[in-house]
């Protein structure tokens, strides 16, 4: 690897660990009740409301059309994640410190997976969410489903809901965007011209060695 | 219309000046027709579009309803009525638990007032929108209110007092809030002849402090004057802070026919209290701390309202403490008694007088330097009227009673015989212009109007008279209010608005000032209510003897409990009904069938405790009053009253219950998953 992709690859793990201080994602829902809105945070290892009391109000009016009630603590992905997290922080930061390209791959591949299944478990969760709902619920409309999206905007009924990466998100998207990049220059570097690879590549591995 | 409204109208010497001032009153009306063009464009003046806000919030004293009336402007709009000295049963004000205690007096519960003068608290001569204080008249209190919550907290009675008129008028830092009697009483109240009048009776003047951090009042010394009638007052600021002045008529003494035997002096007292001097004498010891029970009624930071009882005062008198007091003569039979912005101008509104005296503050100190005193009355200086008059203001119009000011060199003075508003010039008191009001105006408010800084955009009248203005509704009419345009050279008419309660006096300050500070809610976890049941988990229904009380929560769209069983005939059953919401704008109700007092509005994240006695066996349906949600209407539950000795035990549904089998399975579930 270049001394720049290694830089690169390690200031990448270090933006992670903003991910412990800023949210991931935001819900916020509008209604003609609520032109003030209501909305959730999601962090890496918890969900909190936009305004103090969000998270308790949401709760309560999802209980009329049946919604299982929002319980962070019984999330065990808010548990799991900041471990996760570390995880792949340490693992970028060891990929930086050897130096190398295949762990560099292994570890944008698995950053990449990562991502993409907690995307997926969130949809996941909207889903369950969304769809099991309280058969004795008060509201029941037929064929209504209450999943919100992942990103963009949905109408449920009174409510509109947007949901999109908050500010810990875009850390993270840019995080995973800047390995991607890095493994991708990598790549082409070694594989369009293999001798320029080893002679550009040779002195910086050597100190580290 | 207040009866003294009519007892002026039957006064023999009232009637002639009404009958000129229905010649004056004729001219005005000429004069103003062709003014009416000018409020063309009133309409867009006063428009304030759907939800868009008031520039101003205007408080005004509810009168004989007790209350205050909280209005936006310029629309008019009424946004609050907050309960003060009278019960309402709106919202179980005075009749919960929690709020009874703002009742009490050491005449007992006394559960109405006249509440006739509003008062912002005030910082350097400028209202600050912390508190608002008002008068109870009758029973005589004056009540603080939070301008956080725009609720009443505090309530201090005020012994050796009757008709407490000349009060709060609070000093320009808020370090005293006053209290003048406009009925002379025997002070301690004893046992005497009304034809004692003039030797038993005494005029109070309290001076109660207000603490700087927490706006407690309390009762920091009283000044035994002589037996006159004490009917307004306001504050020196400024050059004059440190100074009271307060306005007597009355000063013949007459203990009947006041009308005929207090309107024989051509000219009666502003009395001007130097408090500073008072501290001093206090300091000193010279005042007698005489027995006295009175009620302090304070809202508790659990949400519980508890009185103390004081048991004395310091009674300073003017003998004992020279330079305290000297009365500047003024005719007839003052009104209002007005300070200008600047400090230095003091206006009275002569009731029955020809002109407006204006008094100088400056004048008045040489005065009182120079020892230029006309006598003494009951060994109080009388100052030589024009050692301290700084002019008067000619052919006003009839019946001056109150000046407010603009802070452009202005004073409007309400008129009420000529039924107009007179604006002025302090410079040459000489009159700029006069605007009819309809009908016969009482107080005037300018927004900041007595303070240092007026807002100068809009007075307000304060009619007494509503006759013809809305369309009818019997005998019975709602008061009238009416806006003007203040901003140019001459006043237009922009809007008429009823209000409730005979309107006395009003303050308003900027709408950005108060509505940012605004609480939404009471913190939940914050609760400190002894019997709160802060989860649906605590509830309980606890018997103790023939009292039963139950811890019981409202959240949309269910009460928990909302099936008890196990009372009995003539139990005091207490319903503590706390609601859980911690969102904004979702107050439950709470009402049970007989219950013999109210219902009860709770503010989410509050408990509010409703007594009921069952009088007859049976089971009866109690519900949420504020339509709260989608499925409000669901939001009921019922209790079960059997006969006295009965042996139906106490018990009731709740969480634990129904996960001890014992209630039908899945009932709540639809609540379950809200409130878990």
């Amino acid at each position: 690897m270049r001394h720049s992709s290694r830089i690169a690859v390690a200031v990448a793990a270090f933006l992670l660990l903003a991910v412990y201080f800023a949210p991931l994602w935001r819900i916020e829902l509008i209604a003609p009740q609520y032109p003030e809105g209501l909305g959730l945070r999601i962090w890496v290892n918890q969900i909190t409301g936009l305004k103090p009391n969000d998270l308790n109000s949401i709760n309560g009016l999802n209980h009329y059309i049946g919604m299982h009630a929002i319980e962070p603590d019984e999330i065990p992905e808010l548990q799991f994640m900041p471990k996760l997290l570390a995880v792949a922080i340490g693992a970028g930061l060891l990929v930086a410190l050897i130096g190398r390209r295949v762990p560099l791959y292994l570890w944008a591949a698995s950053f990449t997976a990562g991502a993409v299944a907690g995307l997926g478990d969130f949809w996941k969760w909207g889903y369950e969410y969304g769809h099991h709902l309280d058969p004795r619920a008060a509201i029941r409309v037929p064929g209504m489903s209450y999943q919100p999206p992942v990103i963009g905007t949905k109408q449920l009924l009174n409510f509109h809901a947007t949901s999109w990466p908050d500010i810990g998100g875009w850390i993270l998207i840019a995080s995973l965007a800047c390995v991607l990049v890095v493994a991708v220059l990598e790549w082409r570097r070694v594989h369009a011209s293999p001798a320029r690879g080893i002679a550009v590549g040779g002195p910086v591995a050597q100190p580290l060695a | 219309m207040s009866p003294t409204t009519v007892f002026r109208f039957r006064r023999p010497a009232a009637l002639a000046l009404l009958m000129s001032g229905a010649v004056a009153a004729a001219g005005c009306a000429r004069s103003n027709a062709s003014r009416l063009g000018e409020t063309g464009d009133a309409a867009e003046r006063v428009y304030v579009a759907p939800g868009k806000y008031d520039e101003f919030y205007a408080f005004m004293s509810g009168g004989f309803d007790g209350q205050v009336g909280v209005y936006g402007l310029p629309s008019g709009r009424l946004l609050k009525h907050v309960p003060v000295f009278s019960q309402s049963a709106e919202n179980g004000w005075g009749y919960s638990e929690q709020t009874k205690a703002m009742m009490n007096t050491s005449y007992g519960f006394v559960p109405w007032d006249d509440a006739h003068h509003p008062q912002l608290s005030q910082t350097a001569g400028v209202p600050d929108g912390r508190w608002l204080f008002i008068n109870g008249n009758n029973t005589p209190r004056i009540a603080r209110l939070d301008l956080t919550l725009f609720e009443t907290e505090e309530i201090l009675e005020i012994p050796n007092s009757g008709g407490n008129h000349s009060s709060p008028f609070l000093t320009e830092n808020s370090e005293y809030v006053v209290a003048g009697g406009r009925f002379s009483v025997p002070a301690p109240q004893r046992d005497v002849s009304i034809d004692d009048y003039k030797e038993a009776f005494s005029g109070i003047l309290t001076f109660a402090t207000v603490d700087s951090a927490t706006g407690h009042m309390a009762i920091a010394f009283q000044i035994r004057m002589p037996a006159f009638d004490y009917d307004l007052s306001h504050a020196g600021k400024g050059p004059s802070h440190g100074w009271s002045f307060f306005t007597s008529y009355n000063s013949e003494e007459g203990n009947t026919k006041l009308e005929v035997n207090a309107s024989q002096k051509d000219k009666d007292y502003i009395a001007a209290i130097n408090w500073k001097r008072a501290e001093q004498c206090v300091a000193q010891g010279k005042a007698k701390t005489e027995p006295a029970r009175y009620a302090h009624n304070l809202m508790g930071e659990d949400g519980i309202a508890r009185t103390e009882w004081g048991t004395s005062t310091k009674v300073l008198a003017p003998a004992d403490c020279p330079g305290l007091v000297y009365f500047l003569p003024t005719p007839k039979s003052p009104h209002g008694v007005d300070v200008d912005p600047s400090g230095e101008f003091i206006v009275a509104g002569g009731k029955l007088a020809a002109i407006i005296p204006v008094h100088s503050f400056s004048k008045m100190l040489k005065a009182i330097a120079d020892k230029a005193f006309a006598g003494e009355d009951h060994g109080i200086p009388v100052l030589k009227y024009e050692a301290t008059i700084a002019g008067e203001v000619q052919n006003p119009g009839l019946g001056p009673l109150h000046t407010e000011f603009d802070g452009k060199g202005n004073a409007y003075t309400s008129m009420f015989l000529s039924s107009e508003i007179v604006k002025w010039s302090l410079k040459d008191f000489k009159v700029l212009d006069r605007a009819p009001t309809y009908y016969s105006i009482g107080h005037l408010m300018i927004p900041g109007g007595d303070s240092r800084k007026p807002w100068g955009k809009y007075a307000l009248a304060l009619n007494k008279i509503t006759k013809d203005r809305y369309l009818p509704t019997g005998p019975e009419l709602a008061q009238s209010a009416q806006l003007y345009d203040i901003s140019g050279d001459r006043m237009k008419l922009l809007l008429d608005f009823p209000t409730i309660g005979e309107p006395h006096y009003a303050q308003a300050l900027p709408a950005s000032i108060l509505k940012d500070r605004q609480v939404k809610m009471y913190p939940l976890a914050k609760n400190a209510d002894p019997y709160a049941a802060k989860n649906e988990k605590s509830t309980r229904v606890d018997r103790k003897g023939a009292v039963v009380h139950v811890s019981m929560t409202s959240v949309r769209s269910h009460f928990m409990p909302d099936k008890i069983e196990g009372i009995q005939v003539g139990d005091s059953v207490f319903f503590h009904v706390t609601n859980l919401e911690q969102d904004w704008d979702v107050p439950h109700g709470f009402a049970v069938l007989g219950a013999n007092n109210s219902e009860l509005l709770i503010m989410p994240g509050q408990t509010r405790t409703l007594v009921w006695v069952p009088s007859r066996v049976g089971v009866f349906p109690f519900y949420c009053t504020d339509f709260c949600s989608a499925l409000h209407q669901e939001m009921q539950g019922y209790i079960r009253v059997s006969a006295k000795g009965s042996a139906v035990a106490v018990k009731w549904n709740s969480p634990s219950y129904r996960e001890a089998g014992e209630h039908e399975a899945g009932e709540h579930g639809a609540a379950e998953h809200g409130t878990k």
